[in-house]
């Protein structure tokens, strides 16, 4: 039993199997095989079961994703059949006594090399396909089985660190909690625990090579510990922990379908955050209002290209209809600082958070603006969509927006396309957007206030440097102060103000914001309930 | 042996996956399939070796068959990189 301590990102409790994902797990040793046929009969074990694992994959992603982005996986099948590369494989075998994960390592780099050296850039990236297919198959090799844990029951995620496109590949029902070795309580492994109301630790000093797939451990959120092969009588605690706290929950459903009302009659929107369509199924499962903030870049992460119109135009108009009338806020194209894809080509920044990112790449780049804003307008008719600009620090910048939203509208006229112009707001993420709310509150339709941004542009402090995680005071009187200004010049203007940053849905504050005069938080949207519980049972005045 | 030459139109080109269902259609017939651009060669019914030609759109390739279901083979694949390629 090992019992071990990090920074816990949400309250919950957890028993169950963990899986490593290592970042050496593809080196491999070369070894001498005695018995060469075997070593193939071993080989072809593996690919078989590299087929079927593909095969399940390519299925799930012809539901998921479609056809079109499954296609993918049919190609790894058809490399793995390749003859060249298997003779070369089954060659290296047999003519040098050498063990199977050995030869697929060498044989998979030679043809990943030939690929990334071709002078193509689609050409070059299928020196990452080469690649995964040699992991697959060592990983079946070494009996590690799919990484995609698309066979396996749900675990418990153990990691250094996860990068964004690691976890948006990760099949969701299959992750109990998140344990990483690194990460800040504000990064993606932390918003996505959120939003999947599942315990995540983060900052655990654990090495790695000492946990192992497979064992079992307990991921306690409200302790901010996890237990790894924990005896007897912890499992038992554990047990009823886990029973208590289900118990809770049940209680919180029954807030189901019930108003956000005070004791004394004030009412406030609770809406939802979420990062792509398939999180609508969160958003009504804990009876949200609506979608607060639809974070638009899960369309362009991931991905060897930009979206297309069409591609958008369909995510859009889906959630629109699934909301059936909910208001959905959609927050145009927020990639840079700790977003990166290779795609846009952003470079290299000395301060990305201070960079090239959201509102600035559309400016300066408007025909991925456009191209944005014409699958939203487009997706407007289908229900009652709102659109949310993000990180603006003038008005100036408002003007160029609707300049652009200007010529949109009129090529879409032209083209006799149906659309409509949505309710239009802007994210208040920046202390100079702060200063001249008075003056933005005129322009748009109303502001959400993205508190993660505005403590770090407030606080001048990183929100992925680990380091800062004991200076970064969410509760710092400046940021509150800046959100009261916000909301009273909203106000003033007849325009309406949320909050849809974590803050939002910090229940310590919660009482707070609604004196204040927020009209709407939007939280993940395991949140809504908890916070609905504080609303109905407050006063606004005491 | 008989062989035909055609323009890629395409927009990236011979990649992963036509080249995934030019080696599916190839490994119908019994003929050998050999396709050559850029000065290379490579037998159709070889996944990567196809996409190393690292042929890109508008070039040229040069599809040579010769076996006993040539015939057959060359309107197959004819017709296969018009509706593809």
């Amino acid at each position: 039993m090992q019992c071990l301590k990090g920074k816990s990102v949400y309250k919950g409790i957890v028993k169950g199997p963990v899986v490593v994902l290592k970042q050496d797990e593809y080196q491999v040793r070369r070894k001498k095989i005695e018995d060469t046929e075997a070593e193939i009969l071993r080989l072809e074990q593996a690919v078989d079961n590299a087929k079927e694992q593909l095969q399940k994959l390519y299925d799930k992603a012809v539901v998921e994703v479609g056809e079109a982005s499954a296609a993918i996986f049919e190609v790894h099948q058809m490399m793995m059949e390749d003859e060249d590369y298997m003779d070369a494989i089954h060659n290296m075998i047999r003519t040098e006594a050498v063990n199977a994960e050995y030869a697929v390592r060498v044989t998979g780099d030679n043809f990943s090399h030939m690929f990334a050296s071709m002078d193509d850039d689609y050409m070059k990236a299928r020196a990452a396909d080469v690649e995964d297919i040699s992991n697959r198959m060592i990983r079946n090799l070494s009996g590690r089985g799919d990484l995609d844990l698309s066979a396996g029951e749900p675990a418990i995620i153990v990691a250094e660190d996860l990068t964004p496109s690691e976890t948006v590949q990760m099949d969701k029902d299959k992750i109990l909690a998140f344990v990483t070795v690194h990460g800040s309580t504000n990064s993606h492994t932390a918003i996505l625990a959120r939003m999947m109301n599942i315990p995540a630790l983060i900052g655990v000093p654990l090495s790695i090579e000492d946990v192992e797939s497979g064992m079992t451990a307990i991921v306690d959120g409200f302790e901010g510990s996890v237990i790894f092969d924990p005896d007897a009588q912890t499992c038992i605690k554990a047990e009823i922990k886990i029973a208590e706290e289900g118990e809770k929950l049940k209680l919180l459903q029954e807030l189901k379908g019930k108003d956000n009302i005070t004791l004394d009659g004030r009412q406030i929107k609770l809406y939802a955050n979420i990062g792509s369509v398939s999180d609508i199924g969160y958003v009504l499962e804990n009876d949200a209002g609506g979608i607060g903030l639809f974070r638009s870049e899960f369309l362009y992460l991931g991905k060897n290209d930009f979206p297309t119109e069409e591609e958008q135009f369909v995510a859009y108009r889906q959630a629109a209809q699934m909301m059936a009338g909910k208001k959905v806020i959609i927050r145009t194209l927020d990639i840079g600082a700790d977003k990166q894809v290779d795609y846009f080509n952003l470079g290299k920044e000395d301060n990305p958070a201070l960079g090239y990112r959201a509102i600035r790449i559309c400016l300066k780049q408007p025909n991925i603006f456009k191209t944005q804003l014409r699958a939203l307008f487009r997706a407007s008719v289908y229900g009652n969509i709102s659109v949310m600009y993000p990180m603006i620090t003038s008005v100036e910048e408002i003007e160029r927006i609707f300049e652009i939203v200007d010529e949109v509208k009129q090529e879409l006229e032209a083209q006799e396309i149906q659309y409509k112009i949505p309710e239009q707001g802007i994210m208040i993420e920046t202390p100079a957007a702060v200063m001249i709310s008075d003056e933005l509150a005129e322009k748009v339709d109303f502001f959400s206030i993205g508190t993660n941004d505005l403590t770090q542009y407030t606080l001048a402090i990183d929100r992925q440097n680990e380091k800062l995680d004991d200076f970064y005071n969410p509760h710092h009187k400046a940021v509150l102060k800046m959100i009261e200004m916000v909301v009273k010049n909203a106000h003033k203007h007849g325009k309406w103000a949320g909050i849809c940053g974590e803050l939002g849905a910090d229940l310590s504050l919660t009482e707070k914001f609604v004196r204040m005069g927020v009209d709407e938080l939007s939280v993940a949207p395991s949140m809504i309930l908890k916070l609905r519980k504080i609303i109905r049972e407050m006063r606004v005045e005491p | 042996m008989k062989s035909f030459n055609y323009i890629i139109t395409d927009e990236i080109g011979i990649h992963a996956r036509p080249a995934g269902l030019l080696v599916k259609e190839a490994k119908k017939y019994t003929s050998k399939i050999v396709l050559s651009a850029n000065g290379k060669k490579a037998e159709a019914t070889k996944l990567m070796a196809v996409m190393g030609l690292g042929v890109k759109n508008g070039q040229e390739v040069e599809i040579i068959i010769e076996g006993g279901d040539e015939d057959f083979a060359f309107e197959g694949m004819k017709l296969f990189m018009e509706q593809n390629l």
